[in-house]
């Protein structure tokens, strides 16, 4: 099944890397290539260094301040970091577990939602022509356009009216979740259209042919094949709310429903002067390393997605 | 009989209402949730952002049982236009002239960089692709925030690696004086031309947007310079092209279409990039690296001026309009030429 989409949606790119291999034969001059490999070197140099940089920082046992030099691997290298910042990683009272529990009840919120209401909002682009089709495109594209930030203000004032007894929509996750979601829903309607637009039409076709209705299509023909771009979507949602952060830094006021994101504005902004790197280096680690483990997985459809996209505008 | 096959002619032709509309209604069905949804919290905050600008809306009209807020016409409008926002340091088209610098100036450096290395990781026999390809893609994969957090650090005077990286090389190579540039606060701007400064803290957000931003468009090069038949090259060779002659008449044609529209995104996604320019110079020095989406931010989160804000956003939204329009044509434009 899958091999089948790859084919289909990047056939420019199968054909020639194929081609390539078979004549990439042709040697380079010895000095050419010390040369370029220099060049490569230095690039990956440029692209380490703030890695390692953190990663040092991070593993430094000395729990100081401010580091004062540069070592690739400090010498005693330790945890230490690692566990004071899981326990206790703002002023606040707040452990690791809950800043991070905040972040991913936002994050799952999102991505749920956008992958769900996107994917039948995307079918419906992709495969119906109704009355309106053109007009709502447009709309969905122009509010793609826009930065989320742009109705902070509006939502801002909207959620503070609804008041349930002491719950408060905008001081609370729904109602940053519901935010990010605003700017997160345009972007999975018209990533997820744009791959739909890929998948050959015959397949429909034949269960159209053996009486299938466009509810059965979806649920049995375009579902399963969209299994990558889901995935894509639903990850983009997920980073969206694990590393939000204006919504929820002008939204919340209790520091029991801060994000992870919230917290690092904490280590670097105003009032940072007491943070220890190493324990910013660690936070900083912590919050990257899952998302950018579950980005370097899902990098082919990531990829494909761009460049198809891309030709198409 | 006659009468049956009129009637069984007819009836296929003129179907009920509920029969000739049964398509569209099934695609409002799939869309229902979606634009239930958007109405909600995208299409009403914007219409109620128009009204807002026009409003003195405030701290005191937040509370649910507030008296609503007063028409004040286009004052909000006119106050952003005479700079006369209690936001410091505050001057509208300074701001937009900078804005607008920052989103070209790293666009080119991410199409030039980002092509330049996908063309030196397509050199044939390149020892070690796969692993230079496999590191390239990193900055990629770490969340801005992290990414202006950790820069932000960096360029500190005192501890930050760029300058403990200087004084440990070329300074101790040469003898030199530790070196403790304060690259997001040093005052006297590197540039200056009437609206259009550029201060210190702007060449290290550059620095450090060139290095989130390249790797990815190095990647959609890469497709496209696989896409380029090895025989054209192998032609253009025997009629006696150089490296450059091959380049502009094989290479560019094919990587023009891929780079476009990933410029033009990448135009409007830095023009709005919050991240970089509120973590690292927290739009600093004099705010002279604020940037539209900043200053919207801080209207809100820090003024509290709902009322101006909304009316901010309201410049932003045509400002916006106008370069997707201007972009648009320009991609057009340059796409019709190719053909």
């Amino acid at each position: 099944m899958t091999e089948q989409i790859q084919v289909a949606k990047a056939p420019v790119l199968a054909t020639p890397i194929a081609r390539m291999r078979t004549r990439d034969r042709r040697q380079l001059s010895i000095s050419r290539q010390v040369v370029l490999q220099l060049l490569c070197l230095l690039i990956t140099a440029t692209v380490m260094f703030p890695l390692l940089w953190v990663v040092s920082m991070a593993l430094d046992p000395r729990n100081i301040s401010r580091p004062t030099d540069l070592s690739l691997i400090p010498p005693g290298a330790s945890l230490d970091a690692f566990n004071r910042v899981l326990a206790r990683p703002t002023l606040n009272p707040v452990s690791f577990a809950q800043l991070a529990f905040n972040s991913l009840f936002i994050a799952f919120l999102i991505s749920v939602t956008s992958v769900v209401l996107g994917i039948l909002a995307a079918y419906a682009f992709s495969r119906m022509r109704f009355p309106g089709r053109a007009f709502l495109m447009i709309a969905v594209l122009a509010v793609l356009m826009l930065p989320a930030i742009a109705t902070l203000a509006p939502l801002f004032t909207s959620m503070n009216k609804i008041q349930v007894g002491t719950f408060n929509l905008r001081n609370s996750l729904v109602g940053v979740a519901l935010a990010v979601t605003a700017g997160q829903l345009p972007f999975a309607i018209w990533n997820i259209k744009g791959y739909l637009d890929t998948i050959p039409r015959e397949l429909e076709e034949a269960a159209t042919v053996d009486g299938a209705g466009a509810f059965a299509v979806f649920r049995h023909v375009i579902l399963p094949l969209s299994t990558p771009v889901i995935a894509v979507t639903a990850f983009f949602g997920f980073l969206a709310g694990w590393t939000e952060f204006y919504f929820s830094w002008s939204f919340l006021s209790d520091p029991k429903s801060w994000t992870l994101a919230m917290a690092l504005n904490g280590m670097v902004g105003q009032y940072a002067a007491n943070t220890r790197w190493s324990e910013f280096a660690a936070f900083a680690i912590l919050v990257a390393l899952p998302v950018a483990i579950v980005y370097l997985f899902l990098q082919r459809y990531i990829i494909s997605g761009l460049t198809v996209g891309g030709v198409k505008g | 009989m006659t009468a049956i096959a009129t009637v069984r002619a007819a009836t296929p032709r003129r179907p009920g209402i509920w029969q000739r509309t049964r398509k569209t209604r099934t695609a409002y069905l799939f869309l229902l949730p979606a634009l239930l949804v958007m109405a909600i919290i995208t299409f009403y905050p914007l219409v109620f952002q128009v009204w807002m600008s026009f409003t003195d809306y405030g701290l005191t009209n937040l509370k649910s049982t507030a008296p609503p807020p007063n028409l004040v016409g286009f004052t909000n409008y006119q106050r952003i236009l005479n700079n006369n926002i209690v936001l410091p340091n505050f001057d509208f088209v300074r701001i937009l002239v900078f804005n607008l610098w920052w989103a070209l100036s790293n666009v080119v450096i991410h199409v030039v960089l980002g092509v330049a290395i996908a063309l030196l990781l397509n050199v044939e026999g390149l020892k070690a692709k796969r692993f230079y390809r496999a590191i390239f893609i990193l900055p990629v994969v770490i969340p801005p925030i992290i990414v202006a957090t950790v820069w932000k650090n960096m360029f500190d005077p005192q501890y930050g690696a760029v300058n403990l990286l200087f004084n440990g090389t070329i300074g101790a190579l040469f003898k030199l004086p530790p070196v403790t540039l304060d690259w997001i606060n040093q005052p006297n701007p590197i540039f200056q031309a009437g609206p259009f400064i550029l201060p210190l803290a702007y060449f290290a957000l550059l620095a450090a947007n060139s290095w989130l931003g390249w790797p990815l468009n190095s990647v959609v090069a890469t497709g496209a310079l696989q896409s380029v038949p090895k025989d054209l090259y192998e032609a253009a060779e025997m009629d006696g092209a150089g490296w450059w002659a091959q380049f502009k008449t094989v290479t560019l044609p094919f990587l023009r279409p891929a780079m476009l529209p990933y410029a033009i995104y990448g135009f409007v996604i830095t023009f709005n990039l919050f991240y970089l320019s509120y973590f690292m110079s927290g739009g600093g020095p004099f705010g002279q690296t604020e940037l539209l989406v900043t200053v919207g931010y801080r209207l809100v989160a820090e003024q509290h001026l709902y009322g101006v804000a909304a009316a901010f956003a309201v410049f932003q939204f045509f400002i916006l309009l106008t370069i997707t329009i201007v972009t648009n044509r320009l991609g057009k434009a340059t796409a019709a030429a190719d053909a």
